[in-house]
C-alpha cells in the first residue's frame, strides 16, 4: 500500500517534534526513517500508525485519507521497540490475539486461527516456541514473535520502531538480514525507524533522513551516502572531515590555509562549512606555497589494502570544525608518501562539498 | 549463609538486636496464646471455639470481611484507575486522602460512620423510612469494613497501573482490539495479582478489625457480634481461657492469610520482573 | 482529537495524564464520565463524608463546648498519655527498624525472608489479640502475674501495658519502609566508604542515613499516627481508668458511650486533624522521594 504524508505537524508543548513533513512512499518498499534521537522519526511513525494524532496535516493510505481513522481500523502492523508482548499469554496466544479480537462476523474459526498462527510461527522459524511465555524468550526471539503477531492481522503496512535497538550487536546483524529477506518474500510496504545509519544503509530500499522535525533528504542508500544533499546529511552519514571557513574566490579560507572548491554560486566572505569523505581526502607535502589545510600525522593504521591516516589539526584556532582528520588511502599511495608520526603535511580534497554555514546552535 | 569475610561491620549487633526485640515484643507474647491453649482441656477448647455465639461471630466476621474485600476490589480498582488515568481537578488531593482509613484512628472512624448511618444519622434518617437499617446491624459491620479496607486495594493496584507501559495497549489497538477488549484481555490480566493481593490484605485487616466496627455494629448476640468482640466479652467475664481459645483460632487464620499474602506478593513481583 | 477530554475537565492538554494524551490508552468521554462519577461518589461516601461528620458533629454545640471538651482534665490526661505512648514506641521502633534493615539489607544469612515475614506479623494480628497476649503474660493470672504483684509492679491496666501494646502494633512501620529501599540501593556505597577508611558508625551516619532519610521519615510518620490512634490493643490492656489509663481514642469511646456525643466528636476531631496532618506530611515526603528519585522526568 502506498503511503502519502501531507504537511504533518506535531508539537509537544513548545517543542515541534514533527514540523510540516510531507512524504510519498511507494508500495512495497522497505523504508528507513533515519535520524538522531529527538529528530521526530518515532513520532512520525506513530502518527502514520494512528497511535499519535497529528496537530495538522493528513495521512493517506492508497490515496484515501486515513487521518481520522483510529489505530485499530488502520490495518497497520506495528512492532514496538520493546516488543510489547503480552506477558500473560503464550507465544501462540500472542500471535493469535489480533485474530481473536476480530468481530464475530469476520473472526476466523478456531481451526483457521490455529493454522494461520502456526504458519506465521513457521515463517519466523519459531514454531517450537509456541507454548512458551514471553519471559522465556531471548531478545531476538521476542522480536520475531512481535513481528509474527503484527503480521497475523494481514496488515497493509508494517511499521517497526527501532526494531533492532534492544538487541546486542551480533543478533542485530542477523536479524537485519533476516528482515530484509522476509521483506523480499512478503513485499509488504514497511517503514522502520532507526538511529543507526549502518542499519538503514544496509537494509532499506529508501532512506528518509530526518533532523529536528523535518526531512533533510530522501533517497536510496547509495544516494544518501554518495550525494548528501545538506550539511546535516554529510555530517550524519559516514565518516567525514569538516572544515569551517569563508569563501575567497575559488577557495575556502580555513584559518590561514586555502582549500580549492568548485562551487561558483557563493559570494566572497560567505561563511561556509566544507566536507570531504576520508577516501576523497588526500595528503600533500607541506610547503610555503602549497594549498590545503596544515595538519600533523598522528597515527597510521593499516588494515589489508586500505590504510587510514589520523591527523591532528596544526595548532589551535585554525577554524576547523573538528580538530582531527582522517584520510583513507591505498597501500601504494601510502608507501609513496613515506609518512612519519608527527610529520607536518597538508590535506585537501578532490571532492570538496561546500555548504553555507548556519550559525552555531 | 554469613559470608566468611564481611566488609561492613555490625552484623551480629544488628541481627541480635532485631531478633531479641522481635522475640520480646512479638514472638514470646504471641506464643502465650498457643501455650495457654495447649494447656486447655481439648473438650473445653472445642466447646469454646464452636459455641453457637462464637460460630455466629465467625460467620459474620468472615462473611462481611469477604464481602467488604470484594466491594473494595471493584471500587478500589475504579478509584485507582481514576487516580492514575484521568486528569480532573482535585486529583492529587484524592490521591492523598485515599490513605485516610490508615491514618484515621479506628475509633474515630467508628463513631463517624455511626453518626452517618444511625437511624437518625446523616444518611440513616433517609434509609430508615425505607426499612433499610445500616448501623446497629450486620450492614453496619460491612460499611465499617469497606471503609478500613479501601486503601489496601487502591494502593496495591495503583503502582502497577502507573507503571503499565502504554505499549501493551497500543499493541492491542494496532492489532484491532476494541478498547473494551484491550482492557479485558490485556490490562486486567496484568492487574490480577495486584487485585488479589489487595483483596487478601483488605480481608486480613477486616477479619481482625475492632475499633471501627464495635460502635456501628450494635453488637447484638448471634446477629452482629464480630469475633474480636467475643474475645473482649470473654475477657470482661475474666474467662481468660475462653478468650485465649478464640484468639488462637484468629491467630491461626492470620497466619494462613499471611502465608497467602506472601505468596501472592511473590507472584506479583515475579510478574512485574518478567519483561522489562 | 485530544481536545475532547481536556475540555471536559477544564484543563490544558499538557495536564493530561500520559494515558489520556495517547490515542490507544485514552478512554472515551462517556467511559471516563461514568468511571469518574462512580469512583468519586464512592470516595465521597466512604472517605469524605465520615471526615466531615467528625468535625460537624464535634462543633454541633458550638466552639465553647468544643474547646471545653478538649481542656477538661480527663481529656488533657488522655492527650498526655497518648503523647507518652507515642514518644516511647516511635523511637524504639525507629531503632528496631534501622537495626533490622541494616542486618537484612546489608548481609546475607539463612532465613532472611522468614525474618521479613515475622517483622510484618503484627500487621496481621487482630489488635484485640495483640492486647490479649500481654494480659496472658503480665496479667494477674498471667505468666509473670504473681511475681509482678509480689513486687508491686503493675503492667496490665496501667501505663506500661498501654505502651507495650502500642509498641507491638507499630513494630513493622519503620522496618518495612527501610528494608526494601536499602535492599534496592545495594551495599556498594557503604563498602566504598569502608574501603576509603570510614568507620562503621561513620559509614552508617554519613552514607546510609542520608540515603534513607525520606523513607525513614515516612515510616516514622505512619508509625506515629498508628501509635496515637491505636484503639483495640490498648483497650484490652487499659482498664479504662479515667484520668489514668485512658488514651485519646479510649477517651472518645468513654464519652461516646456516655452519650456525650459532641465532646466525643470534639476529641475525635483532634485525632482526625492528626490524621490529616499525617496524610499531608506523607504526601510531602512522597513528593520529595519522587523528586530525588527522578530529577529529570516531567
Amino acid at each position: 500500500m502506498s503511503i502519502e504524508i501531507r504537511n504533518i505537524v506535531k508539537a509537544f508543548g513548545n517543542f515541534r517534534a514533527v514540523d510540516n513533513v510531507s512524504l510519498d512512499l511507494p508500495k512495497g518498499e522497505l523504508v528507513a526513517l533515519l535520524g538522531p534521537s529527538g529528530c521526530g522519526k518515532t513520532t512520525l511513525l506513530r502518527i502514520i500508525a494512528g497511535l499519535e494524532s497529528a496537530d495538522e496535516g493528513h495521512v493517506l493510505f492508497e490515496g484515501k485519507d486515513a487521518t481520522s481513522k483510529h489505530v485499530r481500523e488502520r490495518q497497520v502492523g506495528f512492532v514496538f521497540q520493546h516488543y510489547a508482548l503480552f506477558r500473560h499469554m503464550s507465544v501462540f496466544e500472542n500471535v493469535a490475539f489480533g485474530l481473536r479480537v476480530k468481530p464475530r462476523a469476520t473472526r476466523p474459526s478456531e481451526a483457521q486461527i490455529r493454522e494461520r498462527v502456526l504458519r506465521l510461527l513457521d515463517l519466523v522459524q519459531l514454531s517450537w516456541l509456541k507454548d512458551r511465555f514471553p519471559a522465556q524468550l531471548s531478545g531476538g526471539q521476542r522480536q520475531r514473535i512481535a513481528l509474527a503477531r503484527a503480521l497475523a492481522v494481514e496488515p497493509q503496512v508494517l511499521l517497526l520502531d527501532e526494531p533492532f535497538g534492544a538487541l546486542d550487536a551480533k543478533v542485530r546483524k542477523e536479524l537485519r538480514r533476516w528482515l530484509r529477506r522476509l521483506h523480499d518474500e512478503l513485499h509488504i510496504s514497511s517503514i522502520f525507524v532507526t538511529h543507526d545509519q549502518e542499519e538503514a544503509l544496509e537494509v532499506a530500499d529508501r532512506i528518509v533522513l530526518m533532523n529536528k522535525g523535518h526531512i533533510e533528504q530522501i533517497g536510496t542508500p547509495r544516494q544518501i551516502y554518495e550525494e548528501p544533499a545538506t550539511s546535516f546529511a554529510y555530517s550524519f552519514i559516514g565518516n567525514v572531515n569538516a572544515f569551517r571557513g569563508k569563501v575567497e574566490g575559488g577557495y575556502v579560507r580555513v584559518g590561514s590555509d586555502l582549500l580549492p572548491h568548485s562551487r561558483t554560486d557563493l559570494s566572497d566572505g560567505q561563511p561556509v562549512i566544507a566536507y570531504a569523505r576520508p577516501h576523497d581526502t588526500e595528503i600533500v607535502a607541506d610547503g610555503p606555497a602549497a594549498n590545503g589545510v596544515a595538519a600533523r600525522v598522528n597515527r597510521v593504521l593499516t588494515n589489508g589494502n586500505v590504510s587510514r591516516v589520523e591527523l591532528i589539526a596544526n595548532g589551535p584556532d585554525r577554524g576547523v570544525a573538528k580538530d582531527y582528520f582522517e584520510v583513507e588511502l591505498g597501500a601504494e599511495e601510502l608507501a609513496q608518501l613515506q609518512l612519519a608520526n608527527g610529520q607536518r603535511v597538508r590535506i585537501q580534497s578532490r571532492r570538496l562539498s561546500v555548504f553555507e554555514d548556519q550559525p552555531l546552535g | 549463609m554469613p559470608r566468611a569475610h564481611r566488609v561492613l561491620p555490625g552484623f551480629g549487633l544488628s541481627l541480635g538486636f532485631t531478633l531479641a526485640y522481635l522475640s520480646l515484643i512479638v514472638l514470646i507474647p504471641l506464643s502465650a496464646v498457643f501455650i495457654k491453649s495447649a494447656g486447655m482441656e481439648p473438650a473445653r477448647f472445642w466447646q469454646v471455639v464452636t459455641s453457637e455465639r462464637v460460630v455466629a461471630s465467625y460467620e459474620l466476621s468472615f462473611g462481611m470481611s469477604l464481602l467488604a474485600a470484594a466491594i473494595n476490589m471493584v471500587f478500589g480498582l475504579l478509584l485507582a484507575w481514576t487516580i492514575v488515568r484521568y486528569s480532573f481537578p482535585g486529583r492529587k488531593l484524592i490521591d492523598a486522602l485515599v490513605d485516610l482509613p490508615f491514618a484515621l484512628p479506628t475509633a474515630v472512624a467508628g463513631i463517624a460512620l455511626t453518626a452517618i448511618y444511625a437511624p437518625n444519622g446523616w444518611i440513616g434518617q433517609f434509609l430508615a423510612p425505607l426499612g433499610i437499617k445500616v448501623a446497629f446491624g450486620p450492614a453496619g459491620v460491612l460499611v465499617a469494613l469497606v471503609f478500613i479496607g479501601l486503601p489496601f486495594v487502591v494502593r496495591t493496584v495503583q503502582p502497577i497501573l502507573e507503571d503499565f507501559e502504554s505499549e501493551f495497549e497500543e499493541a492491542a489497538a494496532s492489532l484491532g482490539a476494541s478498547r473494551f477488549q484491550t482492557v479485558r484481555r490485556v490490562v486486567l490480566p496484568a492487574l490480577i495479582p495486584a487485585l488479589l493481593t489487595g483483596f487478601a490484605l483488605a480481608f486480613a485487616r477486616a477479619v481482625g478489625e475492632y475499633g471501627s466496627v464495635i460502635f456501628i455494629a450494635g453488637n447484638i448476640p448471634m446477629v452482629s457480634e464480630i469475633t474480636p468482640l467475643m474475645i473482649i466479652t470473654r475477657l470482661e467475664e475474666f474467662d481468660y481461657e475462653g478468650a485465649t481459645a478464640i484468639a488462637s483460632v484468629m491467630l491461626l487464620v492470620s497466619f494462613v492469610l499471611l502465608l497467602i499474602i506472601n505468596s501472592l506478593q511473590g507472584w506479583m513481583s515475579q510478574r512485574g520482573r518478567r519483561i522489562s | 482529537m485530544s481536545g475532547a477530554v481536556a475540555t471536559l475537565s477544564g484543563r490544558a492538554p499538557s495536564r493530561e495524564t500520559r494515558f489520556e494524551s495517547r490515542v490507544a490508552t485514552r478512554d472515551s468521554t462517556w467511559v471516563k464520565t461514568v468511571v469518574l462519577t462512580v469512583s468519586l461518589s464512592f470516595f465521597a461516601l466512604f472517605i469524605v463524608l465520615p471526615l466531615v461528620a467528625v468535625f460537624v458533629e464535634g462543633l454541633r454545640k458550638g466552639f465553647g463546648p468544643y474547646f471545653a471538651a478538649l481542656v477538661e482534665p480527663d481529656a488533657v490526661s488522655a492527650i498526655k498519655l497518648t503523647l507518652l505512648a507515642a514518644a516511647i514506641s516511635v523511637p524504639l521502633n525507629l531503632i528496631f527498624g534501622l537495626a533490622a534493615a541494616w542486618a537484612i539489607a546489608r548481609f546475607d544469612f539463612r532465613g532472611k525472608q522468614f525474618l521479613i515475614t515475622l517483622i510484618d506479623l503484627p500487621f496481621s494480628v487482630s489488635p484485640v489479640v495483640a492486647g490479649l497476649i500481654y494480659v496472658l503474660v503480665f496479667g494477674a493470672h498471667g505468666w509473670f502475674g504473681s511475681w509482678l504483684s509480689d513486687h508491686n509492679i503493675r503492667i496490665i491496666f496501667a501505663v506500661p501495658g498501654i505502651v507495650l501494646a502500642t509498641i507491638f502494633v507499630t513494630v513493622p512501620f519503620v522496618a518495612r519502609e527501610l528494608i526494601p529501599l536499602m535492599q534496592s540501593q545495594g551495599r556498594d556505597e557503604e563498602e566504598a566508604a569502608v574501603t576509603l577508611g570510614a568507620s562503621g558508625l561513620k559509614t552508617f551516619w554519613r552514607i546510609t542515613l542520608p540515603n534513607v532519610k525520606w523513607a525513614l521519615l515516612y515510616g516514622v510518620i505512619l508509625c506515629n499516627a498508628r501509635a496515637m490512634g491505636e484503639f483495640g490493643a490498648v483497650s484490652v490492656v487499659s482498664g479504662h481508668i479515667r484520668g489514668e489509663t485512658n488514651t485519646m481514642p479510649l477517651h472518645v469511646e468513654i464519652l461516646y458511650n456516655e452519650y456525650q456525643f459532641a465532646a466525643a466528636f470534639a476529641v475525635a476531631s483532634v485525632l482526625a486533624l492528626l490524621a490529616l496532618v499525617t496524610l499531608a506530611l506523607k504526601t510531602y515526603v512522597e513528593w520529595q522521594t519522587e523528586r530525588n528519585a527522578a530529577p529529570e522526568t516531567e
